[in-house]
């Protein structure tokens, strides 16, 4: 990068002049003792369960209170902009639920697969656990995820603009292991997964997608799943939209059309300007934001050697390439990604640069294994119009200041 | 490749070749006994496959909803505070500010069916008998005019009668309409003409949550 080269120079020779000219005063944090150099810290029984430092008490889930009618039916969101590397931490998963965070006894605990099968069956977690166990990282997004965007700059972090996605290790049973089990007859198309919660949810998935990558899944990240991401077991739907991938499961029956429920009808469905929805768009599409700098990570270093990095993904393979621009979208540089490339989970890409203290507009462009480009927001709505809702995966500015605060802007 | 996991000791081969593994599975699970399918299986399909016997009209649906409904969706089903509205909204789909209802967006009645017997009254799920169901359908089809006559019988028979009014508001996932890499590779260099301004700040309109 050109860009880089002058600067470099630049920050080269000014960091010179700084060392030969100042002369610093001593560090506290090196000439004083600490307490926790002097006295014993706490002994191997004070957290059966470890937790973060207080340090980090900044790294939460967090909601907001007006998007819904009641917390009991509404979502929070991934703190991307305090993570690192590719796996969510179990506790930090975003959440979205429609009836509360169902607890539920794993020895009541029941899968049912009936409808178009040779043998209706009843299974325990006990019986799910015997068959042969696959551990799989998969990325899981709501298809709603930056959907307060779409009319424009709205949410002012990262948190908030693209936080409804997570990514675990899960580890469970293909899917196709329990219908083979009860043996799908031969005019099945479709499965319809079925929640144990209050709310019931149900979402119809094709056959073929269910027997080839669908699995059954009860721990992420090596432990037992939490309550609120289904506990104690959920189907996970690798690439689609989060919604299908039921918490809670109890049921499956197997059939020979979709059933249209609530939320692949009122919901998850994509309105376009011709007044027309889209129906059943079930991958997530190649999507990519900057999570350091961003707003709620503004740079406090000054100029000089900057890391900007961020996550990319796509329901649809693997994170081929990230293009990065901090001249938004004039001229583009091709981002590191480092760490493993899996399918449809999240990639971390890293860009350093040299800031010379000007304004940046950061932005970040994806593309996929198949292809697929992350469009602009003006591509975007150019083609859909501004209520969709639901598969916004436009291309995000973050506007940095002189004096590294960051917010989140349109450019044009 | 085998479902079965790599044997790691010779008395293992000789029970994994022992079993066919695709004919006979692994044996686990048991039956499902009938009226346990009875008991979970309580969806409803736009063929009207899962509808139970019953019945209800409207004027029985306006009491139940207004008993049971009316505090979070309204009387007249416009929605108290933030709760969903379900009616009304005809022909805005295409306006500024869409309204998606039952009678508006929603293209299938059995869904509604479905719905409300399956997650509603919120906090009170699968509590309604049949008979109110088919009632409370009716009386939301009939505040969005799809029914007429407030002593309309809903049951299993008539249902298939119920027309829609967005019914072919619905269309296939046609995507990619972005372009792809086949459109030629996206632009590196000098890809707009003059420097770039900032058009829109989300700070202008103030909306992010306390402590950010
Ligand atoms: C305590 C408040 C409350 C009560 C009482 C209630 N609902 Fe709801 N209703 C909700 C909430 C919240 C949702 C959205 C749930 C979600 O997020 O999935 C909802 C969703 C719905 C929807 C789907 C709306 C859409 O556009 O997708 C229908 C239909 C509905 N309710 C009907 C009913 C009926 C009929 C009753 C009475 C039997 C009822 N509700 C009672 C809170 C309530």
């Amino acid at each position: 990068m050109t860009l880089s080269r002058r600067n470099l120079l630049a920050g080269a020779a000014g960091s010179a002049a700084l060392a030969t000219t100042v002369a610093r005063a001593d560090d506290p944090a090196i000439t004083e003792l600490p307490d926790w150099s002097v006295y014993l810290g706490d002994g191997v029984d004070a957290a059966p369960y470890g937790v973060p430092s207080e340090y980090e008490a900044d790294a939460i889930r967090r909601d907001v209170p007006w998007l819904t009618a009641d917390p009991v039916s509404s979502v929070n969101f991934t703190p991307l902009h305090k993570l690192e590397g590719i796996i969510t931490p179990n506790g930090l998963c975003f959440e979205r639920h429609h009836s509360g965070v169902a607890q539920i006894d794993p020895t009541e605990h029941r899968l049912m697969i009936n409808g178009l099968v040779d043998k209706p069956l009843v299974f325990t977690m006990e019986d799910i656990r015997r068959f042969p166990r696959e551990n799989r990282i998969y990325f899981l997004e709501c298809a709603a995820n930056t959907g307060m965007e779409w009319r424009g700059a709205q949410l002012n972090g990262c948190q908030f603009t693209h936080g409804m996605v997570h990514c675990v290790q899960y580890t469970g049973v293909p899917l196709r292991y329990l219908l083979e089990e009860a043996g799908v007859r031969t005019n099945a198309k479709w499965i319809m997964p079925e929640g144990a919660d209050a709310s019931a949810m149900t979402r119809s998935i094709p056959l073929e997608k269910a027997l080839d990558d669908c699995m059954v899944a009860f721990a992420m990240n090596g432990e037992a799943l939490r309550p609120e991401q289904g506990y104690p077991l959920r189907i996970v739907v690798p690439g689609w939209e989060g919604n299908m991938w039921v918490k809670w499961l109890r049921r499956i029956e197997v059939g020979d059309e979709p059933w249209h429920h609530r939320e692949e009808t009122s919901k998850y469905t994509d309105l376009l300007e011709s007044g027309k929805a889209r129906r059943f768009t079930w991958e997530m599409d190649v999507k990519s934001v900057i999570t350091n700098p961003s707003p709620q990570a503004p740079i406090t270093h000054g100029k000089g050697h900057t890391v900007l990095s961020g996550i990319a993904w796509s329901g649809r393979g693997t994170v081929e390439r990230v293009d990065v621009s901090i001249d938004g979208g004039r001229n583009w540089t091709t981002a590191r990604i480092d760490g493993p490339s899996h399918t449809k989970a999240l990639h971390r890409f890293y860009h350093e640069f040299d800031w010379d203290g000007s304004p940046l507009l950061l932005q970040s462009r994806a593309i996929d294994s198949e292809g697929w480009v992350q469009p602009t927001k003006d591509a975007l709505r150019a083609m859909r119009g501004t209520e969709s809702i639901y598969h916004n995966n436009s291309i995000q500015t973050w506007h940095v200041r002189k004096g590294g605060e960051v917010e989140n802007v349109e450019v044009g | 490749m085998s479902k079965w996991a790599e044997p790691g000791v010779a008395a293992l081969v000789i029970i994994a070749l022992a079993t066919p593994a695709f004919a006979e599975g692994y044996g686990l699970g048991r039956p499902a006994t009938d009226a346990e399918i009875a008991a979970w299986d309580i969806d409803i399909r736009p063929d009207g496959q899962g509808l139970p016997e019953g019945q209800g009209t409207p004027l029985e649906g306006e009491e139940i909803y207004a008993g049971q409904c009316a505090v979070c969706h309204g009387d007249f089903g416009e929605g108290v505070d933030r709760w969903p509205i379900l009616v009304g909204g005809f022909d805005t789909l295409t306006e500024d500010r869409p309204v998606k209802t039952i009678g508006s967006y929603w293209p299938f009645a059995s869904t509604v069916w479905d719905y409300v017997h399956r997650a509603m009254p919120f906090g009170e799920a699968q509590s309604l008998s049949d008979d109110e169901v088919y009632a409370i359908v009716a009386y939301l089809l009939y505040m969005n005019d799809i029914i007429e006559d407030e002593e309309a019988v809903l049951s299993r028979e008539t249902f298939a009668d119920v027309e829609m009014p967005n019914a072919d508001g619905f269309i296939p996932d046609d995507r990619p309409d972005m372009a792809t890499l086949q459109q030629g590779e996206p632009c590196m260099r000098d890809c707009t003409d003059a420097p770039l301004k900032v058009i829109m700040r989300a700070r202008v309109l103030d909306v992010t949550p306390e402590g950010e």
